[in-house]
């Protein structure tokens, strides 16, 4: 296990923020391809609910990526510099998608709600956020596989086959069906009655399952493309222990989605996520740029690393409060029956069903929760 | 075009493009706050329409901002890795400050848009000042960045190898105060007058509209006292500039033989190969005394460094002209409002200070773009002042045209869905009778 010095310190606070960010604006993301995906009798029901449950809280969540990104620089200069180089092309790429995504879910939210201008900006929606969580694996898979170097020879073996092979693609592809997956997982608890948690208790099972087949595809391909995070995962003394907390709160997960323990699987989900992050953090450790530097010859100046543990301190302070506020305000399932109005799309005679089904809100004491057990 | 060239253009479209939503991101919650709290506290109906319609603009005016601002963190590593892995680690601190500002605006924005029926009217307005105030404070921490850009200071350089780094002297740099300030008005100054222009422009249609009516006074109390005060920050600046940049002020100046008992020059064309700026009003004695308070001070001219060193004179003089002409504009606007105001006359009764308004609409914006060009332009070919050259920061990839014009396009894109959706936000005028008796929440919808 990695000694606490300052660098250590800082580089787990860019990745609690990386982790913060999978958990939240990969849901986010995650929700985006589940508008793109709204199938079904419930198609447009779907789609209402994915655009209130993250409407109040993406931009939120997508401050933790600004976060990564300045701790990144301010605390490991010169890692920032070379990964800003070589992955100049996915990282390109990957602002795009997320300018798209936000700009054009707002749009959707502010625009006239006429079905051919909702469409138009929920198409926009989607693809991006179909697009950018594959580059933000991409962009992993590449650092794992200790391919991010200062670009050599002809402009594509420089700055595009490093990240386009088929490990990085795994990852890439893994990536976006975790954050589909965590977004299907998360939406089996906000949905309002029971065939809307049905639609998404079925595609995150889908989903879980395939999560599962991109995880060991991108395990079997690191065997050859990032063979020191493979020795690490199953060589070290802590990757029995992490491969046997991943795998438990993965089939927690799948129980829980059985058996209709909304709560129980958006908990179980979340741990196994962040265990695979983890996982891929502590298996290249000392490492953050592997092969060139480490978190320690990356690190800043001491009292640089200083300031910003303070400031860490002092802002975690002002957040924390803050987000669970926001979430409080958000996550909580109005008990008076008056459903929650999104602006814009509030208007929308497609958004609410008029008599809105009793709240599962996960509370035993909640009375709402009380009589769907009674009935059951 | 060469690959330094695409950087610097690219880098100039993202600010540019990004600037005009920051600027309303920090103004516009200003606005909406002060009309929820005329609400509150009249229980006027118009005011609380006013705040929620203001209130979708800034959402989507918001939504660019973040988006865009995300886009510039990454490129500064993506376009200047030289610079960010040089500058990191001394001025990395005002952007994570920056990181924390930008969470509180974004946690409490949403809880301001979506969050009119979830909590109490006391809680929402505290929301929304809140997200003004962190606005605000990331507004003047990315300005504290770059101001350390132009004055940098808290570290040292020995044989190339950076010694000493003191982030907390690095933010207390010189020109961090004078630079913050002047960002920091023009925001509330161009965001107000900028409202207030479109209101006066829908009075001038239709002057009895009591919804209007309020609007304009709401954002000429925002914009119009920082728009008075802003030539004030302005002699500030160009004094810290006179004293630390001296290039930079000539250039704005087109002053190139270093002299005494300078006259200031107004207008005019710089002719690089005679090195005199023509066709200029010149006010004696007005350069020495403005910049060093002195009539017969001495101001260094372009002269005191090779021309190699020069940043392109006629962009920066252009640019000054443009920033100052305009500045003094909204300042004689506001304050012929202002004075009305005073007088207790009625601003709308006066159709020419309407028109005059409705002409000022975009000049707050152009003059800050025309400012950034000075202080941006006004550098080089420095990236740190007398420290780093752009040409030695830029990525070593090759072909950047291509994300040039790729981002270009993309800003393109989103300003023209901007201003679609803003102009119909707009022309929704409200009809008063109905506020008056309808519900609150009632938008106008398909």
């Amino acid at each position: 296990m990695p000694e606490p010095t300052l660098a250590v310190l800082l580089g787990a606070a860019l990745m609690l923020s990386l982790n913060a960010y999978v958990l939240l604006g990969g849901a986010d993301f995650g929700g985006g391809v589940w508008d793109l995906l709204a199938s079904g009798a419930r198609k447009d029901r779907q789609r209402a609910l994915v655009a209130e449950a993250i409407g109040p809280i993406w931009e939120a969540n997508h401050v933790w990526l600004i976060l990564v990104v300045v701790l990144l620089f301010t605390c490991f200069p010169p890692a920032f510099a070379l990964l800003s180089v070589a992955l100049h092309i996915p990282f390109t790429l990957v602002l795009i998608g997320i300018v798209l995504r936000g700009a054009a879910f707002t749009f959707r939210t502010y625009d006239t709600q006429r079905d051919d201008a909702q469409r138009r900006w929920g198409r926009l929606f989607a693809a991006a956020s179909l697009v950018t969580p594959v580059l933000l694996g991409v962009a992993v898979g590449t650092i794992a596989a200790g391919d991010v170097g200062p670009p050599a020879g002809s402009f594509v073996s420089g700055y595009v086959r490093p990240w386009l092979r088929p490990f990085p693609l795994a990852v890439g592809g893994l990536a976006l069906v975790l954050f589909a997956y965590l977004a299907a997982v998360y939406l089996t608890l906000e949905a309002p009655d029971r065939p809307l948690q049905d639609d998404f208790r079925l595609r995150a099972m889908g989903t879980g399952a395939a999560a599962l087949g991109l995880a060991a595809l991108s395990l079997a391909l690191a065997h050859e493309a990032a063979p020191p995070v493979w020795q690490m995962l199953f060589a070290s003394d802590w990757a029995i222990a992490l491969h046997l907390a991943t795998g438990l709160a993965a089939v927690t997960a799948l129980v829980a989605l059985w058996r209709r323990r909304w709560a129980v699987a958006r908990a179980a989900a979340a741990l196994q996520v962040s265990c695979i992050l983890w996982g891929w953090a502590l298996s290249q450790y000392p490492y953050l740029v592997p092969p060139h530097y480490t978190v320690a010859a990356a690190a800043a100046p001491a009292v640089t690393l200083r300031l910003v543990l303070v400031a860490l301190c002092l802002g975690a302070l002002v957040l924390f409060p803050s987000l669970y506020y926001l979430f409080r305000v958000f996550k909580t399932p109005a008990h008076d029956g008056a459903p929650f109005r999104v602006p814009g799309i509030a208007d929308a005679p497609r958004n609410h069903p008029t008599s809105p089904a009793p709240v599962d809100c996960g509370r035993h004491r909640c009375s709402a929760h009380r009589e769907r057990r009674s009935a059951r | 075009m060469s690959d330094l060239l695409a950087a610097r253009s690219q880098m100039a479209v993202s600010l540019a493009f990004h600037i005009v939503f920051a600027v309303v991101g920090i103004g516009m919650p200003v606005l909406m706050v002060v009309a929820e709290w005329r609400y509150l506290k009249t229980g006027e109906k118009l005011f609380l329409e006013l705040a929620k319609r203001w209130s979708k603009g800034t959402a989507v005016m918001f939504a660019v901002g973040a988006v865009s601002g995300t886009i510039l963190s990454f490129e500064l590593g993506l376009l200047w890795p030289r610079f960010m892995k040089f500058a990191g680690a001394i001025i990395g601190m005002p952007f994570s400050l920056e990181g924390f500002a930008f969470f509180v605006e974004a946690i409490f924005l949403g809880v301001y848009l979506y969050g009119w029926n979830r909590i109490s009217p006391r809680a929402h307005l505290v929301a929304g000042m809140l997200v003004a105030i962190s606005g605000c404070l990331s507004g003047i921490f990315v300005v504290i960045a770059n101001a350390w850009m132009n004055s940098p200071t808290g570290f040292a350089l020995v044989s190339g190898q950076l010694v000493n780094i003191d982030p907390l002297a690095a933010m207390a740099n010189p020109a961090a105060f004078s630079q913050t300030l002047h960002m920091t008005l023009a925001a509330y100054a161009a965001t107000g007058l900028a409202v207030a222009g479109i209101h006066a422009a829908l009075l001038l249609r239709n002057p009895a509209n009591a919804f209007h009516r309020r609007a304009l006074t709401v954002a000429l109390l925002v914009g119009g006292p920082a728009a008075i005060l802003q030539p004030f920050s302005g002699d500030l600046s160009a004094r810290f500039v006179a004293r630390y940049q001296p290039v930079k002020l000539a250039a704005a100046e087109g002053h190139f033989e270093t002299a005494r008992s300078v006259p200031l020059l107004i207008g005019g064309w710089p002719d690089m190969a005679e090195r005199t700026t023509r066709y200029a009003l010149r006010i004696p004695y007005g350069l020495s005394l403005l910049a060093f308070g002195d009539p017969h001070a001495e101001v260094k001219g372009l002269e005191q460094v090779p021309p190699e060193d020069w940043p392109h004179v006629p962009t920066v003089h252009l640019a000054f002209q443009i920033m100052v002409g305009l500045g003094i504009y909204l300042a004689l606007v506001s304050l012929w409002a202002a004075v009305l105001a005073w007088r207790k006359r009625d601003l709308v009764g006066n159709r020419l200070l309407l028109r005059a308004l409705v002409v000022a609409t975009p000049l707050g914006f152009v003059a800050i773009e025309a400012g950034w060009l000075v202080t941006e332009v006004g550098r080089q070919p420095w990236i740190i002042h007398g420290v780093l050259r752009t040409a030695d920061a830029v990525t070593p990839m090759p072909g950047l045209v291509v994300p040039f014009a790729a981002f270009t396009l993309l800003y393109v894109a989103l300003a023209a869905a901007v201003v679609w959706l803003l102009r119909r936000q707009i022309s929704q005028s409200p009809d008063v009778a109905e506020i008056g008796s309808a519900l609150p929440q009632a938008t106008p919808g398909a």
